[in-house]
């Protein structure tokens, strides 16, 4: 600092400060005690330079002024967010532009023009938390730094300015002081004494409460962007079907990739007749789930696998995953997410003639790896021509696939016989039939198999224990900055007379009962409250 | 075990009713207006508080040997529980700084809400997956008792605006006043309609197209004012007299409206008749009936946000943020029941700001009190019946 203010008292101040950090007098002629005590008058950067560009930025993020409206900003945005709902929350396979106009009108579409839908995502949301934690990182700064080090330096002798300055106070003649200072201890007051004079003080940690929290706040926030560094952070999607392998996305490593086996899934809902929950489930329709589990085993191939191989893999261990039960391994978890049931897996059909109803063998398909030619002897076969495994007649009419899950399987086989050795096709769907003439053979259903599958949340968060700090550090600091107060009580002989003085941060109600039963244990005078 | 648990929830609201009374008597009568009265009185009502806490408390355990899980898992039972620790918190805040004029407003508060909450079906339900963990009771009763807490700032804010509003003339501030009022009296206008049309066993039905295209029935229980977006009546029962905008897709949304309308048209009505036989503002009547030190009022609202404030973050937001990253494998994920409970957060700390400045003490800071609970009761009520989110399983 560039220079420093002597007070009367000898002690040496920093610039800036208004209230002497020993015994409080005030160092200018315009310095309102009461008003300053809040930070103890000490030398806040923010009220003291006010010249470079520097300077003003960091006035303009000290100020809890600015602090409380980007609060407010910052909540408003986050209502607006919850108008309607978020891009994440609409069906996954409708297009936001059109949908939120066609659900919600022409509020709607400004919703989504305005970038509504994605509001906790836009960059301008992210500067204002940015800003936000600037705010709370400055106005720390300004006010933590000055006001410990002017708690530390205080003085028990007090100046008589500072002294009649305060909220609560009193002139008394004739005190014991041996009396003062012992209810004051029986109050749980830290006495300290100087030439005669008392200082006590309870509860001076509660002062560093808002500074504790703001730390933990900065520490989830930062723990909170850590997610957008590499490796830090996994959020996958794994669907598997029952009795079938996957490798576990993201869990590859030079170890080796982990797999998982999903040995059977288990969808159980309450028993209607149940005689507990009798009225509450008559009163749905349907049915109201009980258990979604998933038992799985986990694999991992060897260190030293080729990509693409097929791997030789490790059993590591068995596993049942429900909801609110992740299954955990190294970092990572496996979370019970979604499910789908009784998809389709195998198609059976048999050739038939039409005309005599013979049957000349059985195909199964495989739904998801379909051959492209059954051989069922005797000269007979089919072949697949073309493959839809979600079948759906595109806007040309053709006939086309929505994707790769066999939901509506539809097929252009070819069948052959002795006496159709050119082949016949036929279009074959669910429910479908459509020849290309007139056949003398027909594919005629014989049967499916159905699986179950399990979706399941891939996710390691290697942010997770920052912010579960940050969260703790904030639960301290608001506790202790909340539940306890910094009271102060100074006894000072002034002559013949003994003046008396209290100050709390906050709480006063408090404050008052205790300089009250001081006054009632000892001759003190009652301490007066100054409008 | 159910019939003895709704059995102690029935003499709990009838004891919480008593104490009502004892402690308006402790500050109402006129001509013995000494301290040995208040004290008795007081001392009576608080008892009594206490006494139908214990019975509610009853309620609770019962409920839970009754179901097997803790009773905070649909609307009914978290909000009678939301009732319970307003209660609490108004018996710690009784014990901090023994104001019996606190208990004239904060009981009846209490009362509403469990009134309120006994609106909603009562059954014993069973626990989806999601909600089958031990952090179900855990983030619920710290976020509910922090809530709590945090109602009683209302209060006493509340009380404080009763007392140093201006009644002579009219103005902005005893409107809002007369409207916060208004809204406390529609509650009851909404549990006076609910079971006057219930008990006379009222119903229309209408035919609905629902999301998957598919009619269903749906089943009013109260005249219909505002019909289904798209619906067929099926009986000759009165109404509806307009249709719900169809932008309103929450589950039942047009039911949830015509009660809405309802409570609003039973308060104007029971609103209307007070103003008659008052022949003032009500805000103003009940000033006449306050006698409380201002400054200790703002004490207490401030305590309470102060001491609210550090439980409803533990519970609503870091119990919550735990749970949701064992349920859904995110700790946060912009629910509208997360965001609205961030907002509270938001709002307080915002109050706990303001408070550091001069100027923000007293009338401002009460306000901001009643603004606060107006934004935890509509994350408790709206966000679930109108919003859309994880939460709207009620």
């Amino acid at each position: 600092m560039m220079q420093t203010i002597t007070c009367e008292c000898g002690h040496s101040n920093p610039y800036g400060t208004s209230l002497c950090q020993a015994c409080g007098k005030p160092l200018t002629q315009d310095v309102e005690v009461l008003s300053s005590m809040r930070y103890e008058g000490s030398a806040r950067r923010s009220q003291t330079y006010n010249k470079t560009f520097v300077d003003h930025v960091w006035n303009f993020f000290s100020s809890v002024k600015v602090g409380v409206w980007l609060i407010v900003i910052i909540l408003v945005a986050a209502a607006i967010g919850t108008i309607f709902p978020q891009e994440t929350f609409i069906p996954p396979n409708v297009d936001p532009a059109t949908h939120y106009e066609s659900e919600y009108g022409t509020l709607g579409l400004i919703y989504y023009l305005l970038g509504f839908h994605n509001l906790y995502g836009s960059w301008w949301f992210i500067i204002l938390l940015g800003m936000l934690g600037l705010s709370i990182i400055v106005a720390s700064l300004d006010r933590g730094i000055p006001l410990y080090k002017a708690l530390k330096q205080q003085r028990v002798t007090r100046h008589d300015q500072f002294m009649k300055n305060q909220r609560l106070f009193s002139v008394s003649k004739d005190v014991e002081m041996e009396e003062v200072k012992y209810t004051l201890e029986s109050l749980r007051y830290k006495v300290r004494e100087e030439n005669g004079n008392i200082f006590a003080e309870k509860g001076r940690f509660s002062r560093w409460g808002a500074y504790v929290n703001h730390v933990g706040l900065i520490i989830f926030l930062t723990g909170a962007m850590l997610r957008f560094f590499p490796g830090m952070y996994v959020d996958d999607i794994l669907w598997v079907r029952e009795g079938e392998k996957a490798s576990i996305p993201g869990t590859a490593t030079d170890e080796g990739q982990y797999y998982l086996e999903n040995n059977e899934f288990i969808l159980e809902m309450y028993d209607k007749e149940e005689k507990k929950f009798n009225s509450a489930l008559s009163s749905v329709d349907g049915e109201v789930a009980k258990n979604y589990q998933s038992n799985v085993t986990l694999y991992k191939t060897k260190p030293d696998h080729t990509v693409g191989e097929d791997p030789e893999l490790v059993k590591v261990k068995d596993g049942e995953i429900r909801v609110n039960e992740p299954f955990k391994f190294d970092s990572f978890a496996l979370y019970q997410t979604d499910f789908k049931l009784n998809e389709f897996y195998k198609m059976s059909f048999e050739l038939e003639e039409k005309e005599s109803g013979k049957k000349f063998g059985k195909l199964t398909v495989d739904l998801h790896d379909p051959k492209q030619e059954y051989d069922l002897g005797n000269g007979y076969k089919v072949k697949i021509e073309e493959y839809f495994p979600n079948f759906i007649l595109d806007e040309q009419n053709e006939p086309s696939t929505v994707n790769n899950l066999p939901d509506n399987p539809a097929f252009v086989f070819s069948m052959y016989s002795p006496e159709t050795p050119k082949g016949e096709k036929a279009f074959v769907g669910i429910q479908k039939n459509i020849e290309s003439g007139e056949n003398q053979f027909k594919m005629s259903f014989a049967g499916i198999e159905t699986k179950d599958l399990t979706a399941l949340t891939v996710r390691k968060d290697h942010t997770l224990w920052i912010i579960a700090l940050g969260g703790l550090i904030f639960m301290i600091g608001v506790t202790q900055g909340l539940y306890w107060n910094y009271r102060r009580i100074w006894i000072k002989q002034n002559q013949d007379e003994v003046w008396a003085a209290a100050h709390t941060n906050k709480n006063w109600y408090g404050l008052k009962k205790d300089v009250e039963f001081l006054s009632n244990k000892t001759s003190l005078i009652p301490l007066e409250e100054k409008e | 075990m159910a019939e003895i648990s709704s059995t102690l929830l029935y003499s709990a609201f009838i004891i919480y009713l008593f104490s009502t009374l004892f402690f308006a008597m402790s500050i109402s009568d006129k001509k013995n207006k000494d301290a040995a009265h208040t004290k008795k009185w007081g001392k009576v009502g608080f008892i009594s508080s206490c006494i139908g806490f214990v019975s509610q408390v009853g309620y609770f355990i019962t409920r839970w040997m009754a179901s097997g899980h803790a009773p905070v898992s649909n609307l009914f039972e978290f909000t009678t529980f939301f009732g319970m620790m307003m209660v609490l918190a108004f018996i710690i805040l009784y014990a901090i700084y023994r104001t019996n004029g606190l208990g004239v407003f904060a009981m009846p508060v209490a009362l509403l809400v469990i009134a309120y909450a006994s609106m909603f079906p009562r059954d014993i339900s069973p626990l989806i997956p999601a909600l089958q963990s031990d952090w179900l009771k855990i983030h619920v009763t710290t976020a509910a008792l922090g809530e709590g807490i945090l109602a009683i700032s209302f209060v006493s804010g509340l009380i404080y605006l009763i007392r140093t509003v201006d009644q002579s003339v009219s103005s902005k501030k005893t409107m809002w006043l007369e409207i916060i009022l208004y809204s406390l009296i529609s509650v009851v206008g909404f549990i006076v309609v609910s079971l006057a049309f219930k008990g006379a066993g009222y119903q229309s039905a209408f035919e609905i197209m629902n999301d998957q295209n598919q009619p269903v029935k749906i089943v009013y229980e109260m005249p219909v004012i505002a019909g289904p977006a798209d619906g067929k009546q099926l009986d000759d029962s009165f109404g509806p007299l307009f249709s719900t905008p169809s932008w309103m897709n929450g589950v039942n949304a047009s039911i949830k409206l015509n009660t809405f309308i309802w409570s609003l048209l039973s308060g104007v009505i029971l609103y209307g008749l007070l103003r008659l036989i008052l022949r003032k503002r009500i805000s103003a009547a009940l000033q006449t009936k306050v006698n409380m030190n201002s400054d200790l009022l703002d004490e207490i609202s401030y305590r309470a946000v102060a001491i609210g404030f550090p439980i409803f973050t533990l519970g609503a937001l870091i119990f919550a943020m735990i749970w949701a990253q064992q349920a859904w494998s995110r700790f946060w994920g912009w629910d509208p029941k997360e965001v609205w409970a961030l907002i509270t957060f938001l709002f307080y700390a915002a109050y706990l700001h303001l408070r550091l400045s001069r100027g923000w003490h007293g009338e401002k800071s009460a306000w901001l009190c009643v603004l606060g609970f107006w934004i935890i009761t509509f994350n408790l009520i709206a966000v679930n019946l109108v919003l859309v989110g994880l939460h709207s399983y009620a």
